[in-house]
């Protein structure tokens, strides 16, 4: 009964977001406060609606109703708990459930929090979220039903596919769409404020901390993603420019550059019309990473939920939303008149170049993804473009972005002095590239990745500790320490932010330039050396898990005589599913990763073993948790909290000057 | 069909399966060429070559029995006296361009490789505009909108 009643409430949930999409909007357009006022309530029971029906799947998962399809498809009386919740969102109908769950919880947050805005925004804004919700509950209902019942059920399920039972995976997609959806609600402010055709400060400011929780959503996302292909893979690579990855990594680029030009419009009323396309943008390609995913149109690692169908479906939405706000801002774009003045050389100016940067980098991703479909629709000609491409073609923006940022982050507002700027960053300057000279003199003969890396990393980290010591002043050392803990929180956020990405880019650059690997077949007992350590394989065991069988080797890694620590690499049959998997054996280290895989049992005896480490490995990861910590502190800074609070006694809120 | 072949029939399909799926880590040690400059330029060659029934992974990197095969390939072409560039041209001769996970910058392949500096160019030159737009303009005066006026003289008022 309960599978039922969440299908009803998903239909009910379609109804009242057709009524939320329509009525607030007649009411805004006309200026009845009653119509506008039935948003806020609209989107809290969509989300109750939505719930309901998300728990009710969640349900039928943990109790395990094989009367479901879907369930059938992706559970297993065997496997663990954790794994039956994770399972709810490892498939296609499940997945696009928890979108719509995440869509309508934004839109929720936005009536709960959103009591400051003006009463037509707001109504605007949840209108358009409702228009959202409303074609992917279509969706959900017509294409992809959750609660499609079987009219004989089987014994058991037929079980989730191995590679995703895991806890990395688990929480993997919930960031993403957290991230992907979030961006919706920049998108609900963008196409309110073209129909309204006003964008100021005001609208800089409530759309960023929305923005903000998006990006750091999409940041912890992708970071994980990221993690869990180079743990669990086998390969030890944590980027392969697949192009579901590429779908993630496409919003994310238009959002950092939508974070950094909303600040623009936020403090000096210019860069309007660009970034209110960016937010078009930015949701665009979150909408396409969904189709992408969801279609299989590109086939890839992850084309696990492909379905030609589906895929019509969502490109037709993506069609009707992104064409219909691209004409929307064709119309109003003219509108959107710059107020501020600003020099060549300013903050301003340095911000425009890193959304140049990042806009053309992120078009750079999507020409090399669909590339191979242009050519074979167009040219006859079946190609591929993989990693080298994008390695070749998508680093140099990087470099720039990386080598214009402390600059950047140090020149005054509306009229800046390089030189001035540069003051600070010469120190930083000189140790950056001393570094990177080592670095290049004791690595002969490899390639300039290193040195590269390594000076670029370390002029963004050292540069945003000096943005931070330029704003404690020029008093003596115990004033200035004292100022740097009363910073502003928005300080902190940037530069923790920036000094993460420096730290991503030093890891890439040591992972990629620096690793080491050994194959060879292995006896039990047998020992050899690899990278100044000394692995012994010590035994092969049969060890049997919930809902699997596993070869683990035990392998123990010493360092000069002294043991440093015991890995148990696995390879893991999944019976039900039939499929292997290989779980490396993994010690993280502060400097660098073991990473120890087990390989085929050979015909002569022994075990085929590989061996990696990976210097800073862990880093890369740390940096990205780093950016998304910038993120946090940036969205707890008092302006927004303050602002928030000051606005809501005032009787007709006004947008701050 | 008796049912002594209906059995062999089942093995031979278990094998295929158990073929297609095999676990396997990459490279294997019986695949290595006693040669390490060889090797290391066997390795290079394999990161380039795509892995023709994989989703997006380079033979160096997959499981699957025709990566293997490929990798064999390779280095058999080596052992041969191949050059690099011959040996690769060797495989995308008998597998045609879809191997190459770089993609050559023949044909229409230009457009792939000059749309980024293309787009830079461009988007360089209309953001330097619109920088001169910004110095050269003159600060407007802030428009109230009505409702705003309103509030405003409500607040000079009281």
């Amino acid at each position: 009964m309960l599978v039922e009643f969440g299908h009803f409430a998903l239909v009910l949930a379609l109804a009242v977001a057709i009524l939320q999409g329509v009525v607030p909007f007649v009411g805004a357009a006309r200026g009845r406060a009653g119509w506008m006022a039935l948003a806020a309530p609209a989107a809290t029971a969509l989300f109750l609606l939505v719930a309901f029906a998300f728990a009710a799947l969640v349900h039928a998962f943990v109790a395990s109703d094989f009367s479901l399809a879907v369930v059938v498809d992706n559970s297993h009386t065997a496997k663990p708990l954790i794994y039956k919740l994770s399972g709810v969102w490892g498939n296609h109908e499940g997945s696009m459930l928890l979108w719509v769950l995440i869509l309508s919880l934004f839109g929720a947050a936005a009536a709960w929090f959103g009591g400051r805005l003006p009463a037509a925004l707001r109504a605007r804004v949840l209108a358009v979220q409702a228009w959202i919700a409303a074609t992917f509950l279509a969706f959900i209902l017509l294409t992809s039903n959750p609660f499609a019942r079987l009219a004989f059920p089987p014994m058991d399920g037929r079980d989730l596919n191995p590679l995703l039972q895991d806890p990395g995976l688990a929480l993997h997609p919930p960031f993403l769409y957290l991230g992907y959806v979030g961006l919706s609600m920049a998108f609900s402010f963008a196409v309110a404020a073209l129909i309204e055709g006003r964008v100021d400060a005001a609208w800089g400011r409530w759309v960023r901390p929305w923005t903000l929780a998006a990006w750091m959503f999409l940041t912890v996302g992708i970071a994980l993603g990221s993690w869990w292909a180079y743990y669990e893979l086998g390969w030890g690579g944590f980027w392969f420019w697949d192009p579901v990855e590429n779908a993630s990594l496409m919003p994310w680029l238009f959002a950092t550059a939508l974070l950094h030009s909303a600040i623009v419009v936020e403090k000096r009323e210019a860069l309007k019309a660009w970034t209110i396309l960016l937010a078009i943008m930015a949701f665009g390609f979150s909408l396409l990473g969904t189709f992408i995913v969801r279609s299989g149109l590109l086939t890839s690692v992850h084309a696990f939920a492909s379905d030609p169908a589906r895929g019509i479906f969502i490109l037709a939405i993506l069609a009707v939303f992104i064409g219909g706000a691209l004409t929307l801002f064709a119309a109003r774009a003219g509108a959107m008149q710059a107020r501020g003045v600003f020099a060549p050389v300013s903050r301003e100016a340095a911000l425009v170049a890193n959304n140049l940067l990042l806009a053309v980098a992120c078009l750079v991703v999507f020409v090399g993804t669909l590339w191979p479909l242009a050519a074979e629709l167009f040219f006859g000609r079946k190609l591929t473009v993989g990693p080298p491409f994008f390695d070749l073609a998508f680093t140099p923006f990087m470099v720039a972005v990386a080598a214009i940022l402390p600059p950047g982050a140090l020149l005054a507002w509306k009229r800046g002095d390089l030189s001035r700027a540069m003051a600070p960053l010469a120190g930083v300057l000189a140790l950056s590239l001393a570094a990177g000279a080592l670095v290049w003199a004791v690595g002969t003969g490899r390639s300039a990745l290193g040195p590269v890396g390594v000076t670029l990393g370390l002029w963004v980290i050292l540069g945003a500790a000096a943005d931070l010591g330029q704003r404690t002043g020029r008093e003596g050392l115990r004033r200035r320490l004292a100022r740097l803990r009363r910073l502003p929180r928005a300080d902190w956020g940037r530069a923790v932010a920036h000094a993460g990405f420096g730290v991503s880019l030093l890891a890439i650059a040591a992972v990629t330039a620096w690793s080491d690997e050994d194959i060879r077949v292995a006896r039990e007992g047998e020992s050899f050396a690899f990278a100044g350590h000394d692995i012994t394989l010590v035994a092969v065991r049969r060890v049997e898990g919930p809902n699997y069988v596993s070869a683990m080797a035990e392998m123990e890694v010493a360092r000069h005589g002294r043991h440093v620590v015991t890995l148990y690499p696995e390879r893991r049959n999944y019976p039900a599913a039939g499929m292997p998997t290989t779980e490396a054996g993994i010690d993280y280290g502060l400097l660098r990763d073991i990473y120890l895989v087990l390989g085929d049992p050979q015909e002569g005896g022994g075990w085929a073993v590989r061996s990696h480490v990976k210097p800073l490995a862990s880093w890369l990861w740390a940096g990205c948790l780093m950016m998304a910590a910038g993120g946090l502190l940036n969205l707890t800074d008092r302006r927004f909290r303050i602002a928030a609070g000051a606005r809501r006694g005032a009787a007709a809120p006004l947008p701050a000057a | 069909m008796s049912r002594a072949a209906a059995l062999a029939a089942a093995v031979a399909a278990a094998a295929a399966l158990a073929g297609l799926v095999r676990p396997a880590a990459a490279v294997q040690p019986d695949e290595m060429l006693a040669d390490p400059v060889l090797e290391a330029r066997a390795r290079a060659i394999s990161k380039g070559l795509r892995c023709l029934v994989c989703r997006n992974e380079s033979i160096d990197e997959s499981n699957a029995p025709l990566a293997r095969d490929l990798r064999l390939l390779v280095r058999e072409r080596l052992v041969a006296g191949d050059s690099d560039e011959a040996a690769v041209d060797y495989i995308v001769e008998r597998f045609g361009e879809f191997v190459l996970l770089r993609p050559t910058a023949g044909g229409a392949n230009i457009m792939l490789w000059i749309a980024g500096p293309l787009m830079l160019l461009a988007g360089g030159a209309v953001g330097l505009a619109y920088l001169r737009r910004r110095a050269a303009a003159a600060e407007p005066a802030a428009a109230l909108s009505p409702e705003e006026q309103r509030r405003l003289d409500e607040i000079l008022r009281s």
